[in-house]
């Protein structure tokens, strides 16, 4: 029974993030929205890589893959971190619906995730036009016949689960902000792509960079992207050492930490709110 | 042995307020001093006070959006401290004054949202859905987007909304907050005739309007600065003013005015003939409502008509001013 109201609210969930990111404008717009903004990324990324090759006088197509691969996927680190957030700040803020969905009784958590769902469709949708771009229009190097599928599908998966679990955290820490949280949802983007390997090899950081991200998990989330798809192999020396299972196991378990970390801080983030009385503010940010 | 829908004991809420610009020292405010209330099922019970009263405090502790900081709250005997999973499949709410809704959903997605988020079966929610936008007028808004909306129709869908789910116990917070006088009587006997239909179920219901409490409420708490002062019916709290009632009759040019004189339990007597009109005034103080009938029988025997009866009460406005020391503005 729990299980049918569970599935029941995220579909419903779904359908409003749905509707949210696609019903603010025709359905023509929308997709010309939708296939023109990852096409614009990927078009600042070439012109990145222009610079870095001029400015080394050499082009190398493996790093241009590595960097293409990861700006793709980092889509998905960008997007679950920040709506994962909005969620709360949109009902709250914006639609004063807070209260409402707060008292509902069904698991808040699976709402959350619901929501959270027809982004992910859409970044999908997003990576692939990246992706279909990169090979046919811009040349990179995908193998799409030495893909091994299954352990990308499984990776994925768990990285998608501690991306969001990330998003989670901040996501609790939003229930007592008021528009400080979309700034720290930006800045801890931004430490990830600066140090998960994101369009640059991890080893070009200093020492104790490259131990910080050594203990992000978005770290092997990329990185083993990059080995089930094939990419951008030798590029990176500072992973280059860690065995594929060891990444696989280094990425579970510090999904599997994340994961709790982040229950405990978004139940934290409740009670502090709903002690203070701050669940149901409307700040008018 | 009295099933209570609602259990408030020595409940406080404070609440810290920000430093004041150049000290450190935040302010503490008392937002509910020691409530004591109990709200039997089946009652549709007021709790009438001023904006900053602890109204809608107490709202919020009740359906499990803010922490009691000490006292208890219980909602059907479930602790509001540690069972809101419990609570929270009884309950709705709905608050006034606001424009919450996803304005970019219809009225109809809207509302069928929200019961699949309560688990509703399909059927169901489709009737409910149906039937409640029949009586609240909507049924032609029903396709348009939230957003394009007045004030007053979003407050429609929204009661919608809280009552679809068929709560137990609904909270409404100062729900025709704002409305127009048609859109605010409507609401207003939607919610009589709910309560009609479902005798257990159990309404509370906040406001600053003394008409609205005196009109549809059981029984009526007033309460000002986080402190309840009075609770019984509108008729009891009047009482708390005036232990007699004044009692008003127009009638034909009587002809034997020593009919009226000597009725029992009237306290005093006087009446104006108005030669011109053809008619009398008369005015009894009474000691006692249950005399009405004796002093309106008395009519035929002294040869006259009945052409208008007054019955001159208290009214909660004068409760409230007796016990507050001030009124309340914007009542309507």
């Amino acid at each position: 029974m729990a299980i049918k109201q569970n599935l029941r609210t995220m579909k419903w969930a779904a359908w409003l993030g749905w509707q949210m990111e696609s019903n603010w404008a025709d359905p023509f717009l929308f997709i010309v929205y939708s296939v023109a903004k990852p096409i614009a990324g990927s078009l600042i990324l070439v012109v990145m890589y222009t610079i870095i090759a001029q400015l080394g006088g050499d082009t190398d197509p493996a790093l241009f893959s590595f960097m293409y691969i990861g700006n793709a996927f980092f889509m998905y680190v960008m997007l679950l971190l920040w709506h994962v957030t909005w969620v709360i700040h949109d009902d709250r803020e914006h639609f004063q619906t807070m209260r409402y969905i707060y008292i509902a009784p069904f698991n808040y958590f699976i709402y959350i995730l619901g929501r959270t769902i027809s982004n992910i469709v859409i970044t999908t949708f997003g990576v692939i036009i990246t992706l279909v771009f990169g090979v046919f229009v811009l040349g990179v190097d995908i193998p799409l016949g030495a893909i091994n599928w299954p352990l990308f599908v499984i990776v994925m998966v768990i990285g998608l689960i501690g991306i969001m679990a990330f998003g989670l955290a901040l996501a609790g820490i939003s229930f007592i902000t008021a528009k400080h949280s979309m700034g720290m949802n930006e800045g801890i983007g931004g430490i990830f792509y600066l140090f998960c390997g994101v369009i640059f090899p991890v080893s070009v950081l200093p020492g104790w960079g490259i131990a910080f991200a050594k203990i992000l998990p978005t770290t092997y989330w990329l990185d083993m992207i990059r080995r089930t798809m094939g990419v951008g192999a030798g590029v990176d020396p500072a992973l280059a050492g860690v065995s594929m299972t060891s990444s696989l196991l280094i990425l579970c378990i510090s999904t599997v930490a994340i994961s709790i970390f982040a229950v405990l801080i978004f139940k934290l983030g409740d009670y502090i709110a709903r002690s203070k009385g701050l669940i149901d503010m409307t700040t008018a940010y | 042995m009295t099933k209570y829908a609602v259990e408030l004991k020595d409940l406080c809420r404070t609440f810290k307020t920000r430093a004041v610009k150049g000290t450190r020292k935040k302010q503490l405010v008392t937002a509910l001093d020691g409530v004591d209330l109990r709200i039997k099922e089946g009652e549709l019970f007021g709790l009438l006070g001023p904006n900053g009263a602890g109204k809608t405090t107490i709202i919020k502790i009740l359906s499990t959006l803010l922490f009691p900081t000490s006292g208890e709250a219980k909602v059907l005997g479930y602790d509001v401290m540690k069972e809101s999973h419990k609570i929270r499949k009884v309950i709705n709410m709905v608050s006034g004054g606001e424009s919450s809704g996803y304005g970019l959903l219809t009225v109809d997605e809207n509302l069928w949202m929200f019961t699949q988020f309560y688990g509703m079966p399909g059927k169901v929610a489709r009737k409910r859905i149906d039937a409640l936008l029949r009586i609240m007028e909507l049924e032609e808004k029903r396709n348009v987007k939230v957003r394009t909306l007045s004030t007053g129709m979003r407050q429609k869908t929204n009661m919608i909304r809280g009552f679809m789910t068929d709560p137990s116990v609904i909270f409404l917070d100062e729900p025709t907050l704002g409305l127009d006088v048609n859109a605010a009587r409507m609401i207003r006997k939607f919610i009589k005739n709910w309560i009609r239909a479902k005798p257990e179920r159990t309404v509370l219901l906040t406001t600053h309007y003394m008409m609205e409490a005196d009109e549809l409420c059981d029984r009526v708490a007033i309460i000002n600065e986080g402190k309840v002062l009075a609770c019984d019916t509108p008729e009891n709290l009047k009482r708390l003013v005036a232990q007699e009632s004044t009692l008003k009759l127009e009638i034909r040019l009587v002809k034997d005015i020593r009919a009226f004189e000597n009725i029992k339990g009237v306290k005093h007597f006087t009446y104006d003939h108005n030669i011109n009109a053809g008619l009398t005034k008369l005015k009894f103080i009474l000691d006692d409502d249950a005399i009405v009938s004796d002093i309106v029988s008395a009519v035929p025997k002294s040869g006259s008509k009945i052409v208008s009866v007054e019955k001159v009460e208290p009214t909660l406005e004068d409760v409230f001013v007796t016990l507050v020391g001030r009124g309340l503005v914007n009542d309507i």
